[in-house]
């Protein structure tokens, strides 16, 4: 197959082009007079997208002149029983409070998990040390896992089953330093 | 032939299966066209308004199956306003009149209403199979109606239908005598249903083997329903949540691995990883395999499974199984003849989905894939060059790549040149659907080699006419062209018209086309329904001062010796 037929390298005759203005950016290309085009009542997200695009485009339109993904209609092509099934989903298992927030004191920012991952107390621990690792000052610094129950307290993960602490747990704070030493029993 | 007696004749088109081969030996003389119409039990009808019902009643008198299709193919991603049409009722009403022998009826994207469901149940006595799929109009009353008046019924498959509940009990209307069912499916409805009715249900069917529950089923449900019929081949579980340390998990485990012609699966809603060890005892003999509405399910767990499912033929997964997950599909699954990869967060890339690396690992585990509908974020021309090369039996081919026009990452290229080793390689090609970046030159290619295309489907793609002319210059077999979003306009369009008579549809929306060429044409070809879809407010009369070089926005054209239709709404304008 020739790859070649009708081709222009455009990114070969645009890197030898004079032309005023920073390297890296073109202004949009006219595109060429195919149809007459006027105005049309409905507008389209994407009617300036394809404008832009009408280069004879080698050159990989990389990144997005477009509008965000969400707003084209029927794209992706996914039947809409199957996309109202998973945003149904979706919402169950969110309000379900399976997915909760992870903070530890002294990171910039919380992460969130999604405890039906999890299956047991060990995996959990697991994936918060793997997950904040970054974050640790010293080796071996103490720390304690707790968590927020339905009720407001906060509770030491581990001391109930498994099942019951991923039915009552709203979020999870990883406490450090002096205070999860002091008086919290056993070590974790 | 014709001097062979009428019955010998049709005792030989008897062994004709298939509907195309009927209708071109009925073309041959005369008097096999006769023969032929009196014997065919079995019709289908492509396009709902491509012929008057009536019509094809008359001609097949003694019809005992009927299949018909409603809206087009893009209805299902939104693109078809939802009263455009495809009424089932002008089918049924004729069935009634004409045909009250009407065995099997099956629908596809068409409006079906409770009344309509109502009269087909109360009209034909020998009625045994009723086949929905996304179909729309109807709640759990019509489905009581069926359940109360079709007493020999075996089949009743609802697949992807959008059902209004109405809370009735619908399942509680099959009569005590009804012991004749062999396939239930009502895995689309969102109700309740009642289990302790569900359960007798089944057990008073001996002969049920396919069963797909909806999600409100729970697994203690399932658990009695499965211990009741071990005789089951096709299972689609209710909801799969069951916490692994219980009685009840167990009982289950115990009851699917007494399931010994189990060998299709599917359902596992809301399944959480442990639930799918209860699944492991029947792996061996699975040889269909749905887990593409289960998102909780990581690549790790559908990896433990998978991996026991030698004899799987067919994989509908999540592409939250990553390209690490089909590298062991594609070691142990043979057999592996369809694939279908969904995304799972269609609103950007998901932390896990599948790349070019998955799909050459299956093309070259997988010598038997004939059938592929593959979601992904990025492709390269050289891996399809590779599958195209491992994989020359692809009948389906179906690529989506999520980001429109995006090119291969590597080269930055069109996909040109592996779309178009896909159309040289696979010499059986009947469907294709196109994503990314995309030029004339792919068009070149596909008319060029995809003889025996059928479908196709294309995207965000071309860069003038001239794209859209080698396809119906090239493609002889096409039958349906769908087009959304390409810089193809009236020269195109009016290339060869004549063209869409060999076809059944074409759409087009979003492209270039002016309401002007719809127009011509429309006058060029009577035999043609030119419909144009029109949304923008204000605008319901085709005559109010429209220039003739607006374009127009959505346009569906099908042959059809019906004419234009009577059904048609405000919006829709038939030129």
């Amino acid at each position: 197959m020739d790859g070649g037929v009708g081709y222009v390298d455009m990114d070969a005759l645009k890197a030898t082009e004079l032309r005023l203005g920073l390297p890296g950016s073109d202004p949009p290309e006219k595109p060429p007079p195919t149809t007459t085009t006027t105005a049309r009542p409905t507008k389209r997200s994407l009617d300036e997208d394809r404008a832009a695009r009408r280069e004879p485009s080698e050159g990989g339109r990389a990144t997005s002149t477009r509008a965000t993904k969400a707003q084209v209609v029927g794209w992706p092509p996914i039947r809409s029983y199957r996309k109202n099934s998973f945003q149904a989903m979706k919402a169950a298992a969110e309000a379900a409070g399976l997915y909760v927030k992870v903070s530890m004191d002294g990171a910039p920012y919380l992460r969130k998990i999604d405890l039906e991952v999890y299956k047991g107390y060990k995996e959990l621990r697991e994936a918060l040390e793997d997950m904040f690792k970054c974050f640790e000052g010293c080796k071996g610094s103490e720390y304690a896992i707790t968590y927020e129950d339905k009720d407001g307290d906060l509770m030491l993960v581990g001391d109930v089953p498994w099942e019951m602490f991923t039915s009552s747990c709203k979020k999870l704070r990883i406490i450090r330093g002096a205070e999860a030493i002091r008086g919290l029993g056993s070590s974790q | 032939m014709t001097y062979f007696p009428e019955e010998v004749v049709e005792h030989i088109f008897d062994f004709l299966g298939s509907h195309r081969d009927r209708n071109a030996v009925s073309t041959v003389c005369k008097a096999w066209y006769h023969v032929e119409r009196f014997s065919r039990r079995n019709v289908f009808v492509g396009n709902c308004y491509a012929i008057r019902p009536e019509r094809v009643m008359a001609r097949f008198p003694g019809m005992k199956s009927l299949s018909v299709k409603g809206k087009p193919h893009f209805a299902d991603y939104n693109l078809v306003p939802y009263d455009w049409g495809g009424f089932a009722l002008p089918w049924i009403n004729a069935a009634v009149r004409r045909c009250p022998g009407l065995e099997d009826l099956r629908l596809k994207r068409m409006v079906v209403t409770d009344d309509d469901l109502d009269l087909l149940a109360r009209s034909f006595p020998n009625f045994r199979s009723l086949v929905l799929v996304s179909c729309e109009g109807f709640s759990t009353d019509g489905l009581a109606a069926i359940a109360t008046y079709c007493r020999g019924l075996r089949e009743l498959d609802l697949q992807e239908n959008e059902v209004e509940d109405h809370g009735r009990q619908w399942l509680s209307c099959f009569h005590e005598s009804c012991t004749s069912l062999v396939s239930l499916n009502f895995a689309c409805l969102k109700g309740e249903v009642n289990a302790g009715v569900l359960e007798r249900l089944v057990a008073r069917c001996p002969n049920l083997r396919s069963l797909k529950l909806n999600r409100a089923v729970s697994v203690e449900s399932l658990n009695e329903i499965v211990a009741r019929a071990p005789y089951l081949v096709d299972l689609g579980t209710g909801s799969f949540a069951v916490d692994h340390h219980t009685d009840a998990y167990q009982r289950l485990m115990n009851s699917f691995s007494k399931c010994k012609s189990l060998s299709s699966l599917s359902g596992f809603w809301e399944a959480s990883p442990h639930c799918l060890d209860a699944v492991y005892p029947v792996c061996i003999n699975l040889t269909v395999l749905n887990m593409s509405y289960a998102p909780a399910i990581q690549a790790d767990d559908l990896i433990k499974l998978i991996s026991l499912c030698f004899k799987l033929q067919k994989l509908w997964v999540l592409d939250c199984i990553g390209d690490k997950g089909l590298a062991v599909v594609a070691s142990t699954c043979k057999e592996l003849q369809e694939l279908r990869v969904f995304p799972s967060d269609i609103y950007g890339a998901g932390a896990t989905s599948v790349t070019e690396e998955g799909l050459v690992a299956i093309s070259s585990g997988c010598p038997k894939l004939n059938s592929l509908l593959y979601f992904c974020y990025q492709m390269t021309n050289a891996a399809l060059i590779t599958v195209a090369k491992n994989c020359p039996h692809f009948t389906r081919f179906r690529l989506c790549i999520l980001d429109p026009w995006k090119p291969d990452p590597v080269t930055n290229q069109p996909l040109d040149e592996g779309f178009g080793a896909i159309v040289r390689s696979c010499k059986n090609l009947r469907r294709l659907s196109l994503s990314g970046l995309l030029t004339d030159q792919v068009f070149l290619y596909i008319g060029l080699y995809a003889k025996c295309l059928e479908m196709l489907s294309i995207a965000f793609a071309g860069d003038s006419d001239k794209g859209m002319v080698y396809i119906l210059k090239g493609c002889k077999n096409l039958r349906k062209l769908e087009i959304r979003d390409c810089p193809f306009g009236d020269i195109a369009l009016l290339n060869d018209v004549a063209k869409y008579e060999t076809m059944r549809s074409l759409w087009m929306s979003s492209c270039d086309v002016t309401l002007g060429g719809c127009k011509a044409l429309a006058a060029k070809m009577p035999r043609l329904n030119v419909e144009i879809i029109n949304e923008s407010e204000g605008s319901d009369k085709l005559e109010e001062n429209i220039s003739d070089l607006h374009k127009a926005e959505k346009m569906y054209v099908y042959r059809t010796v019906a004419g234009p239709r009577n059904d048609a709404p405000d919006f829709v304008w038939t030129l």
